[in-house]
Parts: structure tokens; sequence; C-alpha cells
């Protein structure tokens, strides 16, 4: 509960005392490019594998004469949409970014150039981790509007190669009955997400105490804590959205 | 001209520094010694912001620092240039975008005007021609100097130093201090320097206040330091054979 009031204090921080607009234009921008378009060549290897898997497990798992081939599309395009883009992305992402994100803070702390920012008469906080979450809020939805693309596109390329059922049927399916609340939910997901590693790990990276040593547990931590609150909150916007 | 009045700070109940009054002038390279955990970095911390103590006051020119609200705290901050122990430059940025950091942040000035500072700077702690090199790629020493260009570039009218020499061989130590001194003399800082190193003290101590066991137990100049009579200071100042050769020669 302590840690909880610290990170609620801690997000009241970034808005003290900020730097000009300008400054936070260049950093976002900046950090933009560190953590989206740097994540898109792991995020669409593995998006294209994720859909081709799941088109090849639901076609396995639907063998029944009875349910029409096109099904297996429509069973993929709503996985895709509703768990799989947003929350495995959201995991990878915690993975990827989230560590990195507290391990440079927690560098930044122990070799004293948040100090240095504070002596500046700077406000660190604000400096160093604003532009972070600007800039994960921004290329998170982006990020996860690729993923769905590309693993609804995977789950083409098993149907067409892997011989589970014809291409005709799988794009009928994605056409079945299709709700585009799910594609506003993805979203709303994706911004929920995407907040929550970024300040998360930067919460984690920020505090880091001690040496070498407590920067690799900080980023262990902002990836662990991340991957929990993610779970945590999919659960609940699902009861409060959907349900 | 910095003053510090009854000044404490505890961590956990236990006292790391007490009561303790000094004023550093300006123009002067003021030192504060005392053993490793005697409290000297934590009076630094207390002076410049970074720790809030539990009582006392610390004057920037008549303007306390400590109970300051936030805009008058930005304004003295500031006015203030610091050199970390490990230089603490910003990993991700060269020499010439380090020492530009303040002016970027701190000022309006048109990118050219900033480009001439940072090279006159640069060039005043003798680093030309080493603007696109990156802090890993620069000795101790000069990331030292770096840190000391970074500090100063913004017209600091106050300049602290935590342990500067720490890391350094003994000739590179005496280039910095020797730096150290130039700059407070030519731009009239006030300057404060954190160290346990005696030949920075000898060298350079215009001022120098003791800390031992928490609190003030001297202070004075290098010409007194020898005869201070305070024999926790004789300790530290005459720990080595050397210094207590000069000492027995009188």
């Amino acid at each position: 509960m302590r840690k909880l009031g610290q990170y609620i204090l801690f997000l009241g921080t970034l808005f003290k005392n900020p730097e000009s607009f300008r400054t936070y234009t260049k950093l976002v921008l900046d950090e933009c490019v560190l953590i989206g378009i740097n994540s898109i060549i792991l995020v669409s290897i593995v998006s294209v594998f994720m859909g081709a898997v799941s088109t090849l497990q639901t076609a396995y798992n639907l063998v029944n004469p009875l349910i029409p081939d096109n099904v297996i599309g429509l069973v993929v395009r709503d996985l895709t949409i509703l768990e799989l883009a947003p929350t495995i992305t959201g995991i990878i992402f915690a993975g990827k970014v989230g560590s990195s994100i507290a391990g440079n803070l927690g560098t930044m702390r122990i070799t004293e150039q948040i100090d240095a920012l504070e002596v500046m008469g700077i406000n660190s906080a604000s400096y160093l981790v604003l532009p972070k979450i600007i800039a994960t809020l921004l290329m998170y939805p982006f990020l996860v509007i690729l993923a769905g693309s590309l693993a609804i596109g995977g789950g083409f390329l098993a149907a067409k190669y892997g011989g589970v059922l014809a291409p005709a049927d799988y794009l009928s399916g994605l056409k079945l009955e299709f709700n585009e609340f799910s594609v506003y939910f993805a979203l709303i997901k994706s911004v929920v997400f995407g907040f929550l590693v970024a300040s998360i790990s930067a919460f984690m990276g920020y505090y880091t105490k001690g040496g070498a040593l407590e920067v690799g547990q900080s980023s262990t931590r902002a990836v662990t804590v991340s991957c929990i609150a993610i779970l945590l909150s999919d659960f609940v916007l699902a009861q409060l959205l959907l349900v | 001209m910095i003053e510090v009045k009854n000044l404490t700070k505890s961590f956990d109940g236990k006292i790391v520094i007490e009561d303790i009054n000094c004023v550093f002038e300006k123009g002067k390279t003021n030192l504060i010694i005392g053993a490793s955990g005697s409290g000297k970095s934590v009076m630094l911390k207390n002076i410049v912001g970074l720790l809030t103590p539990d009582n006392g006051e610390v004057l920037y020119n008549g303007r306390n620092f400590i109970g300051a609200n936030r805009d008058t705290k930005t304004d003295i901050r500031r006015e203030i240039g610091m050199l970390f122990q490990g230089g603490a430059l910003f990993d991700s940025k060269n020499v010439e975008q380090n020492v530009k950091f303040p002016l970027d942040i701190l000022t309006d000035m048109p990118e050219d005007e900033k480009l001439d500072r940072v090279n006159f700077i640069l060039k005043r702690v003798k680093l030309e021609n080493t603007n696109k090199r990156m802090p890993s790629e620069i000795s101790g020493g000069m990331q030292k100097r770096v840190g000391i260009a970074r500090a100063i570039v913004n017209n600091s009218k106050y300049l602290f130093c935590d342990e500067p020499n720490s890391g350094l061989d003994p000739q590179t130590s005496i280039q910095i201090d020797q730096l150290l001194q130039e700059i407070t003399d030519e731009y009239q800082i006030t300057t404060v320097i954190v160290t346990h190193d005696m030949n920075s003290v000898m060298e350079i101590g215009e001022y120098i206040l003791f800390i031992s066991n928490s609190r003030k137990l001297w202070e004075g100049s290098s010409n007194d330091i020898i005869h201070s009579g305070v024999q926790e200071l004789d300790n530290f100042v005459f720990a080595n054979k050397m210094m207590r050769k000069i000492k027995e020669l009188g």
C-alpha cells in the first residue's frame, strides 16, 4: 500500500514545474522512436506467428462437420482483436520497453545523473518520465493496430499455406458478424496498458537505490509488476466494458 | 556568499550532521573536509537541496533556500552548478550536448550563441576538439573537466564539487584543483568542495571546514591547519608518514 501511495504521488510530480513545450516536443519525438519504432520488428514477428498459430490451433479444435470453416476466421479475428493484439503485445512491450525504461532511469539514478538535473532546477521526474509516458500513449495503440493486422494476416498465410482451410473461408469468417466495438475496446485497452507499462517501469527505475545489482532488480520488478497490472486491468476492463 | 545556520540532518533517528554553522565566501575555494562517513557529502546535499535538513537554514546571498517557495528555489538552483563524484555526465549525449544542456533548458539563447559559449567554456577547461566525443570515450579526468564546464556554462554563481579528485591520479588531481581555483577567482564564484584529499586541502584550501562525528570541529585556512591544536584534525591531516615528517620538521 505504501508503494501504491508513493506511485500515485510520483504521478503527481510529473506535472509539477514542467519545462517548456518545445523541450517536451523534442523529447517525446525521441522517445517515440525508441519506444515505438524500435519495437516494430519484434511486435511484427510475434504477431504474424501468433495469428498463424491461432489459426492452426483453432482449425485443429474445430473438427465438427456441423461447424462451417469460416468460423475459424471469426474466432481468430475476435481472439486477435479482443485479447492477443492488446494483451500479449502488452506483455512483450513490458519485457522490451518496460525493462529498458527501468534500467535507463535506474542507471541515471545511481550515477547521479538525476541528481544533476535536480541541482539545475529541473523537475527530473517530469523531464525524464513524462515524455516516455506520452510517447507510449501515442505509440502503443499504433503497435496494437499493427499487431492485430499482422496477426490476422499471419492467420491468412497459415490458412493458405497450412492447408487447414480455404483462404476464401478465412476471409469470409473475418467479415462474419463483425462488431466494431471490439476495435474500440482494443484501443481503450492499449491506452491503459501503455500507460501502466511506462509509468510502473519509470517508477521502479526512478526510485532505484544502490548499484548495478539493484538496477537489474528494478528492471525485473518493472516487468513483473507491469505484467500483473496488465492482466489485472485486462480483467477489470473486460468486466466493465464487455459484460 | 552562502551562510549555513544550525544545519542538522538525521536518517532514521541517527544524526549525520548536527548543528553546523559556517559561511562560504564569494571568490574563495571553500573546502569541507573529514573522514569517510563524517557527514560531509550529506551536508553538501542539504546545501544544494538534494536532501531536506531536519533543522537549520541555508542562505544564498541572504535568500533562505530551505524554507523558500518553489519559484525561489528554482531561481536559486539555476544559479548553482555542481560537479558530482563520478562526473554524472549524461551517457546518451556527447561532450558538446552535455555542456550545452543547461543552456538548452534554462535559457532562450540562439543556437549559434550557445555553441560559441560551449566552445569558449570547453577551451577554458582545456578540452578543445572533444565536442563530438561521448562520455564513455574520454578519461576520468576529462569527464571531470566536462562536468566543471557544464557546471559553469550558465554563469553559475555557486559551484559545488563532491570529491572532484576521486579516482584520479595525483597529477590530474592537481590540474583539477588548479582549474577549480582559477575559475573561482576569475568568475568570482562561491565554490564549495567536499574532499578528503590532503593535496587539495594544502593546495587550494582558502577556507576549510573540518567535520568529525557529525559536528563542526574546526574552521580556518590551509595556513592554520598544521597548528590547529585539534587532535581529530591532526589525526586526519597527519595520517600518512610524509605529513608526520613535515610536522616534525616544523
